[in-house]
């Protein structure tokens, strides 16, 4: 069967570090962090975060709707608003049959539940919202987009932790190879930082108590790293088979030509010692793409600033890219925008195509101290200019769950290769 | 404020529509409140009056007139 060809034709992200693409690309460059002190977490033994600023959800949506919707649903519609309308995707001369949407999530919404649980143990049960099912399900932002634009393509979610956006764009691009949709509005979003979540990962030991300076908290591959900082955000990307892209002369960001999964078979939440999961779903991705390993000039790693995380990562690329692993850039911008869990791997797709795009590497901000464990280009501190034909992106999920996805630089017909 | 008044300031605010566009005569169609927006209200006026709509009872309300109604009715 001759699978399409699929494109990325819009972006949107609402990040830490902007909510525009334009502001969240000039701060990525910058290599500015967005993380900060939160005020009412002071008794937690975390209490840093990378927190989206001033939203406004009324830009994007209707009043009324905003009460029923939780803040991670407001922030996919807002990012898929944005990624809409950069595709120029006049959606009265598209077959609204053919466009689906797959938004990851990792949890979905948490703080409706911690909301209407209190008012459960508070009031009883005959005060509790009638909304609170649709609010707190995982798929009612694929959904919420659907039912906003009136668009009756496959419609699901992926619920895969730290790697439900990569998942979500791997399965989105299947859907388009397949032929099931011409068009898929694809990405991941989160809004975990509420008491309930905090609390967790605190007690999982998996945050950075970097308290004291915010801002250098997050220092993915560095030596002196100890945990994440959690963020919140969405970043969502139109998916359009080439042929309806072309069709309609879209603006063509990059190509996606692979997709890769594995799972760990190893542990609730530490990665696999040897990082068999990273190296599988990374190596599967590069044989779905048919390329050889020294083909990909950028990774954008998952890197999450975790002791566990940024060793097996980078052993995982060196078991794979041989000698080319110390030439290939790796960079993690989870660095300056924190780790947005379920909506990582859609914000890191969209920075890893802007990076392709103008031809530059974000940086990996904070790296300081060099750990004999991580010893690869990590672009420290300051972005470079690199010419990027191939770029990877990684993310890895708790239950051991690993995604990577491949994407290729387009050359207009006539041009290059 | 009546009753009616503070019928119409919280539909208006759960459903965020303005105050002149609801009157007695008001359905909860013409307002576009669907089952789920419907619930919600009848938890607002339960907490606002302090009393209890029982769900057979729901199902008799039409308009905004039949809500004030039955609370009128039913306050102690």
């Amino acid at each position: 069967m001759v699978q399409n060809q699929v494109v990325v034709t819009g972006i949107g992200a609402v990040t830490p570090i902007g909510t525009r693409k334009e502001e969240f690309w000039e701060n990525l460059k910058k290599g500015k962090s967005g993380v900060t002190v939160i005020d009412h977490f002071r008794e937690y033994p975390t209490y840093i975060a990378a927190i989206v600023q001033d939203f406004e959800p009324q830009l994007y949506m209707e009043k009324r709707d905003i009460k029923k919707t939780d803040r991670f649903t407001q922030f996919a519609l807002a990012a898929a608003r944005m990624a809409l309308e950069d595709a120029a995707l006049d959606l009265d001369k598209t077959d609204r049959e053919k466009i689906g949407v797959i938004i990851g999530s990792g949890i979905g919404g948490l703080d409706t539940i911690e909301k209407q649980y209190k008012i459960l143990l508070d009031k009883g049960p005959r005060r509790v919202s009638p909304f609170l099912v649709p609010m707190l399900i995982a798929n009612m932002a694929s959904g919420y987009i659907s039912i906003v634009y009136g668009i009756n393509g496959p419609n699901s979610t992926t619920v895969t932790a730290c790697a439900s956006g990569t998942h979500a764009i791997g399965e989105a691009f299947r859907v388009l190879q397949r032929g099931e949709a011409d068009v898929m509005i694809a990405g991941g979003a989160e809004a975990p930082i509420t008491s309930i979540a905090f609390a967790g990962f605190c007690a999982a030991r998996a945050m950075s108590t970097c308290n004291e300076q915010p801002e250098k908290a997050s220092r993915p591959f560095d030596a002196k790293r100890d945990g994440f900082v959690m963020g919140e955000g969405a970043g969502v990307l139109i998916l359009e088979t080439m042929e309806h892209a072309l069709k309609r002369k879209a603006k063509i960001y990059a190509e996606i030509i692979g997709y890769g999964m594995s799972g760990d078979g190893y542990h609730f939440t530490s990665p696999d010692p040897q990082g068999q999961g990273a190296f599988l779903c990374m190596q599967r991705a590069l044989e779905d793409a048919r390329l050889l390993p020294e083909s990909v000039d950028y990774i954008n790693a998952h890197g999450t600033s975790t002791v566990y995380n940024d060793k097996i990562e980078t052993l995982a690329i060196k078991r794979l890219f041989g000698h080319h692993a110390y030439k290939v850039a790796v960079s993690s911008t989870k660095s300056m925008i924190g780790h947005l869990l379920g909506a990582a791997g859609g914000v890191e797709m969209v920075a890893t195509v802007l990076s392709m795009n103008y031809g530059i590497i974000p940086p990996t901000i904070n790296y300081e101290d060099e750990d004999p464990d991580c010893d690869l280009y990590y672009v420290p501190n300051e972005c470079c200019r690199k010419d990027i034909n191939v770029a990877i992106s990684n993310s890895f999920g708790f239950g051991g769950t690993n995604a990577c996805l491949v994407i290729k630089k387009y050359f207009p017909e006539g041009r290059g290769s | 404020m009546d009753v009616f008044g503070k019928v119409r300031a919280l539909i208006s605010e759960q459903l965020d529509i303005d105050e002149e566009q609801i009157t007695l005569e008001t359905t909860f169609e013409d307002i576009d409140a669907d089952s789920l927006d419907v619930v919600e209200l009848v938890m607002a006026l339960e907490e606002e009056f302090d009393l209890e709509i029982a769900d057979e009872e729901v199902e008799n309300i039409q308009t905004v007139g039949d809500v004030v109604g039955y609370i009128e009715k039913h306050l102690s």
